[in-house]
């Protein structure tokens, strides 16, 4: 391969500047801040800050309600990452297996994307809150006692089965590009060989749809991890108990309600330690398996 | 000719215009019906004088508010006037250097502050221990009982007498439940605020030490075995069902106006919403618990106050004294009072509003004045303080909705908001 050298020595810079502007600014800059709060102790208002090194990282990490939020985080976050990702791959192969209004389908589909995370929330809280939602009347006749506002496992469900509704379009435009992009030849060759749509399918296409699958798994961690934010603060709030705090939820809660900002800090930094180890990880291991073909 | 005339006639009254009129800003957390209040009083305001302009600012929820104006503060970008919910007391009040005293606002703005003019149990509450009022007291409510009378009479209880005491409430949800009248007897928003603060206050038992904090950094206290007592109550109710759990903040208030539960126990300051699903209701004081001594004493207020930020120049504090002795005018407060269901904040307001007969067309109205001012205040009934009382709150809901789901007793639930309470306490002083 042939090395390309660019004459210029400002011109790239130059061209890059803006990027470099973004990311400093709304990236390194901030990430700064918050490892400088996390090293100290403040009031709310900020008026007499104490530099206590690594207490706040000690307290937090000896809290047992962090260690809560950090086990209602794995578990919420394997449901969110795999179970949009199979729901979605299923409704695209479907969508392939339709001929006439393939279009509407998918339209429909991807409808979802576009509606703001804080609003799914709402919609999913109006229709299974206990005493007013639409299917909680149902599933109360059906003989569950259905109180998401007291059950935790119930809140859970709530929690992941809006977030992972939020997030299935977006998994399936992203299924349906790469089922597009299998060539015909190689399933027609298999279909000539005798293979079974199952076996197809198996073998040929979800091989092939690899790198797709790799990419949605990072996505949606970080979905999970980060953006599922607004729909736990709409239908929950973290509640019962703490049954639904995750570690962003978290972050928030003990910085902007109640307005502790070093331990915000401290687990904000935490976090982003967790964020760059899973994705360091998912890259070296995982995408290693991956064929870009 | 008549243009260049006309542009330096602008040119020149500029100044003026700048130099006369002093803008204030005041941040604040109203909706709805409220949020037109606010717009009323300030207008009203600009029109009555020249000088200043106040500019009410809409900063969204309570503690929305709040963190707009702490991250303002620290930005150096605060507001005038702020509106802080009666949570948040405890923070404004750690707040020291960043806030400016309100008696000491109107003391310079050439205003004679006369303490005795309002309403005690609501400046008391805004003061510090030696007595300087810290805050002006803005919206103050009181929580209440609330009964559909429709319920009442389906289940063959008395509607013209709501229940006194808690173990009648309990006694009339479960009748409620039984009769098939509603599907849930009772129902209550906020059990911190109602049940928690509320109570202690109303019956005379210390919610923590230290006056309830309001002389010095709180231990809490609510793990006596009255509030055992009552949450076991509470737990053997909702296993029941005769009690229905909506939340931890208003929501429950939903549950009665639909007319699934036949009693609720709320904010005065709810009863717009209540007023406006057209039910047929009834409201009664705060029930107590007729085991405890002196009860019923005197309930705490909720609401918010208005906080003046530091550092402002003299003209915006002159402009602010003069706003807040306008608030302070019986017309003004009478209109707050009877407009938007908050407590009136002198005297004179609530004198006036009771010779226009106001309250005998408004039956109730009078209820969470009465129940606030009914007797001098004791150590236990000022109200609580806190430097981390929304932090304790959330504790406490966390505990109670273990206790509601079955998981724990009411005295292992109420242990553990003492001992976690306690300990968060320790680290909010002790930094």
């Amino acid at each position: 391969m042939q090395r390309t050298v660019f004459p210029h020595k400002v011109l790239p810079w130059l061209l890059l500047a803006p990027q470099l502007a973004v990311t400093l600014i709304f990236f390194y800059w901030p990430a700064g801040q918050a490892f400088r709060q996390s090293t100290l102790r403040e009031d709310p208002f900020g008026l007499s800050s104490t530099f206590v090194g690594l207490a706040n990282f000690r307290r937090v990490l000896s809290d047992p309600s962090y260690l809560n939020a950090l086990q209602v985080t794995v578990v919420f976050s394997l449901f969110v990452a795999f179970l949009p990702m199979v729901i979605a791959l299923f409704l695209a192969v479907q969508a392939e297996k339709i001929v006439r209004g393939r279009g509407v389908y998918r339209t429909l589909m991807i409808w979802p994307y576009a509606v703001a995370t804080a609003i799914a929330g709402m919609l999913w809280l109006f229709m299974f809150n206990p005493s007013f939602g639409t299917l909680a009347w149902p599933l109360r006749q059906m003989g569950i006692n259905w109180n998401p506002l007291l059950n935790s496992s119930h809140a859970m469900i709530l929690v992941v089965a809006a977030a992972t509704w939020k997030q299935i379009s977006y998994n399936f435009l992203f299924f349906v590009a790469g089922l597009q992009a299998i060539p015909r030849s190689l399933l027609e060759a298999a279909a000539i060989d005798g293979a079974s749509r199952r076996h197809a399918f198996w073998t040929i296409v979800f091989p092939l749809l690899a790198p797709t699958t790799f990419f949605l798994l990072v996505v949606n961690t970080v979905y999970a991890l980060f953006d599922t934010f607004g729909i736990i603060h709409a239908v929950t709030g973290g509640g019962p108990g703490k049954a639904t705090e995750t570690l962003v939820y978290k972050v928030y809660n003990d910085g902007f309600v109640n307005l502790n900002m070093g331990d915000s800090a401290a687990q904000s930094v935490i976090l982003m330690v967790i964020v760059i180890a899973l994705t360091a990880f998912q890259f070296r291991y995982i995408e290693r398996r991956v064929h870009y073909g | 000719m008549k243009l260049t005339s006309l542009w330096l006639c602008g040119f020149a009254a500029m100044p003026f215009a700048a130099q006369a009129q002093t803008e204030i800003s005041w941040w604040h957390a109203m909706t709805g019906a409220n949020a037109e209040v606010v717009e009323k009083i300030a207008g009203d305001f600009n029109a009555s004088q020249s000088d200043y302009v106040v500019k009410p600012v809409f900063k969204g929820t309570y503690p929305e508010t709040l963190n707009a104006g702490i991250a303002a503060f620290r930005a150096g970008q605060a507001p005038d006037i702020m509106q802080v919910f009666d949570v948040g007391t405890g923070v404004m009040m750690g707040a020291g250097g960043a806030i400016k005293p309100v008696a000491e606002v109107l003391a310079e703005g050439g205003f004679t502050f006369d303490k005795s003019q309002y309403l005690p149990g609501i400046v008391g509450y805004y003061s510090t221990p030696e007595g300087e009022m810290l805050s002006f007291p803005y919206n103050s409510s009181s929580p209440i009982l609330y009964y559909n009378k429709d319920i009442f009479e389906k289940a063959g209880l008395d509607v013209n007498a709501p229940p006194q005491t808690w173990a009648e409430v309990w006694a009339a949800a479960r009748k409620i439940k039984e009769s098939g009248a509603a599907t849930c007897g009772y129902t209550s928003t906020w059990l911190t605020w109602i049940h928690t603060e509320n109570f202690a206050a109303w019956n005379n038992v210390p919610w923590a030490t230290n006056e309830n904090g309001l002389a010095g950094t709180p231990e809490l206290k609510i793990d006596a075995p009255l509030f055992v007592k009552h949450f076991q109550e509470i737990a053997d109710l909702a296993k029941e069902g005769v009690l229905v759990y909506g939340g931890r903040t208003s929501e429950a208030k939903q549950n009665f106006t639909s007319g699934e539960c036949g009693i609720l126990t709320e904010s005065s300051g709810g009863l717009g919403d209540v007023v406006k699903s057209g039910m047929n209701y009834g409201i009664g004081k705060l029930p107590y618990d007729e085991t405890a001594e002196g009860a019923p004493q005197n309930t705490t207020p909720g609401g918010a106050s208005l906080w003046v930020m530091a550092g402002k120049s003299d003209e915006v504090y002159k402009g602010v004294a003069t706003f807040f002795d306008y608030l302070s005018q019986t017309e003004v407060q009478k209109y707050l009072h009877e407009q938007s269901g908050y407590l009136p904040v002198t005297m004179a307001a609530y004198e006036a509003t009771k010779s226009s007969g106001f309250y005998d067309e408004n039956p109730g109205r009078e209820t969470p004045i009465l129940q606030m001012s009914g007797k001098p205040p004791t150590e236990n009934s000022k109200g609580v303080r806190a430097p981390n009382l929304p932090q304790l709150r959330d504790i406490q809901n966390e505990e109670y909705e273990k206790m509601l789901a079955g998981q724990q007793t009411a005295e292992e639930a109420l242990k553990n908001a003492v001992t976690r309470g306690n300990a968060a306490i320790k680290e909010a002083a002790g930094g």
